[in-house]
């Protein structure tokens, strides 16, 4: 029993070798600054100190932020949820030829293995003021003026994250529809099920380990970032990071490691409250 | 519709072969449906994109929006000739560089890992959840937890230390995830084949395990290369006092309002798309020659 254990810790060494400098201590580092005080210059005096904590939970302004960030972050993963869950399911159910589909899957794919900050900024000729949008509107008539809301705004800030992060949806529901065995709703059609029954009883349960999946990384991602937030609402909106990142700037590291760990607690009881549905790991593995 | 459809069904419930044949013949509502939200997904996901890349060939007139004025590679020389437009040539060396090392070594820690996650081992679950912790968190909070470790041990961030730790603790769990996938359908029966007859532990990994995960370690590698090579959030506060692309591409987001924004995300795409054409064209040489050697048996 105690052999195949030690090969086995043999083969994950060299990825701990990598998660406990690169991710593990690094966390405990912020854990451990958001106790110190700032000697104003960047420095850390090394004391014991609950300040930060009640400066970042005492102001206002961080509630504010947690509910801008929390209303991106719902409105994303509603939409990214619907979008993902119909690509995938014509995709599996409705692409006959197997071929067809992978070829059709890598096609929702590939934009992810580009980079995220071009797809980004690729929206500007669209939705700016002088935009496609707003010009083909005005073309035909339709509005007098262009639309501002367009870019610059939290619709801007919407449309980036759903653009980015639909594939996290897609993926993993792609992933437990395709497990689904045909047979089942063959059989449930047969016994007279209706197909609305068989999306209801059968297909939606069987999914369930994708969508927490893709919900898991579309909310972790939407509350971890900062760029687009910046960037697609021009400067209009903030978001819990960009708070922190602020903080970083001006060298008041222990105020933003309590905002960070502060974030990292409301994030584990989100993904938890997501994992309930599903053993991750069981899903994963197998 | 789906009362008609379950009424039409009753007579034919002879044979399962022969109802399914009978329901694929006459496609139901929802596959138009369904089908024109995927062709508008598709074109949402790349028509912003193709308009970019269309701008970017404007001549010096040029703006950020449509009207295209004028056709020229003009903004393409201004992104390598320009200062103003920053150290494109160096950051663009150093991605490479950076995206092939961490290439190579989430490639070699991700198979390690999926043959030791075949089997459980005594805390095979506390590493699990610290990949997944180590994927889920976010990129600015590492970066500052890494910039701050290595302040206090005394080691100056750059991109080929701190940087490159940070785009491993995240690409490390995508490629181990990936790892997962393709090992759940690897039969250890071969493995043990190789043993069985005389292999040494090294020759049937080298001779059995890396042939048969070929096409699964090819994938692994182009997520190794495209995550870092765009890799933004943990690199910013740990690349040090030197720019990589994306760091480049995102002060350029900031400062620059010409063309040679969108000459650059041309470039850049095209070396992203270079990479998984060759990924893609590998796996599917791969997988072909497999189905020659197995019909020619």
């Amino acid at each position: 029993m105690q052999r195949p254990n030690l090969s086995a810790w043999l083969y994950v060494t060299p990825l701990m070798l990598v998660l406990v400098p690169f991710f593990l201590l690094p966390t405990l580092v912020v854990l451990v600054a958001s106790f110190f005080e700032t000697d104003g210059f960047g420095g850390l005096l090394p004391t014991f100190t609950l300040a930060n904590y009640v400066d970042v939970l005492t102001s206002a302004q961080t509630f504010l932020l947690y509910v801008a960030t929390l209303k991106f972050a719902i409105l994303t993963w509603l939409f990214t949820l619907i979008i993902g869950f119909l690509v995938a399911y014509f995709l599996v159910f409705h692409v006959k030829n197997q071929l067809l589909a992978i070829g059709l899957f890598l096609i929702c794919t590939i934009p992810f293995w580009t980079s995220n900050i071009i797809r980004m900024i690729s929206w500007i000729p669209l939705l700016g003021k002088e935009g496609l949008v707003n010009s083909t509107l005005l073309g035909i008539g339709v509005i007098r003026e262009p639309l501002e809301v367009l870019l610059y705004s939290g619709l801007a800030v919407v449309i980036a994250y759903v653009h980015q992060l639909t594939i996290f949806m897609v993926v993993p529901i792609f992933n437990s529809l395709a497990r689904i065995d045909k047979r089942v709703v063959e059989a449930a059609l047969d016994a007279g099920a209706s197909r609305l029954d068989v999306m209801r009883y059968i297909i939606i349960p069987m999914s369930k380990s994708g969508i927490a999946l893709g919900s898991t990384f579309v909310i972790s991602i939407v509350m971890g970032d900062f760029f687009v937030v910046k960037v697609m609402s021009g400067g209009g909106s903030a978001s819990v990071v960009s708070a922190f990142y602020e903080n970083v700037g001006v060298l008041q590291y222990p105020i933003a490691a309590a905002s960070a760990v502060l974030l990292t607690l409301v994030l584990i009881a989100m993904i938890a409250l997501i994992l309930r549905v599903v053993d991750i790991r069981r899903e994963i593995t197998q | 519709m789906t009362v008609a459809l379950g009424e039409a069904d009753l007579p034919m419930i002879r044979s399962r072969r022969s109802s399914a044949v009978a329901r694929g013949d006459r496609r139901p509502w929802t596959f138009y449906a369904l089908a024109v939200v995927f062709t508008l997904y598709v074109a949402a996901l790349y028509g912003p994109m193709i308009c970019i890349y269309i701008l970017s060939f404007q001549d010096i007139r040029g703006g950020l929006v449509f009207p295209m004025k004028g056709q020229s590679l003009h903004w393409f020389i201004d992104l390598f000739t320009q200062v103003r437009t920053g150290d494109v040539k160096g950051s663009f060396d150093r991605s490479i560089k950076l995206a092939a090392l961490v290439t190579v070594i989430t490639l070699v820690v991700s198979l390690m890992a999926g043959l030791a996650f075949r089997r459980r081992f005594f805390g095979d679950t506390v590493v699990f959840y610290l990949m997944i912790g180590s994927l889920v968190a976010p990129g600015l909070v590492l970066g500052l937890g890494i910039g701050l470790l290595f302040q206090w041990i005394g080691i100056s961030p750059s991109w080929y230390t701190s940087a490159l730790g940070a785009q491993l603790s995240w690409t490390l769990p995508f490629g181990v995830l990936v790892m997962f996938a393709v090992m759940s359908r690897f039969n250890s029966v071969w493995e043990e084949a190789a043993r069985d007859l005389g292999a040494t532990r090294w020759q049937t990994i080298r001779l059995v395990v890396i042939p048969v995960l070929a096409p699964g370690l090819v994938a692994v590698a182009l997520f190794g290369f495209t995550l870092s090579y765009d890799e933004f959030a943990r690199t910013l506060q740990t690349s040090g006092s030197l720019n990589t692309l994306p760091l480049e591409i995102w002060s350029m987001t900031l400062n620059v309002t010409s063309p040679s924004l969108y000459a650059l995300g041309t470039v850049t795409t095209i070396v992203s798309f270079v990479i998984i054409g060759a990924c893609i064209g590998a796996i599917i040489v791969i997988n072909k020659r497999r189905g020659v050697r197995a019909t020619g048996h």
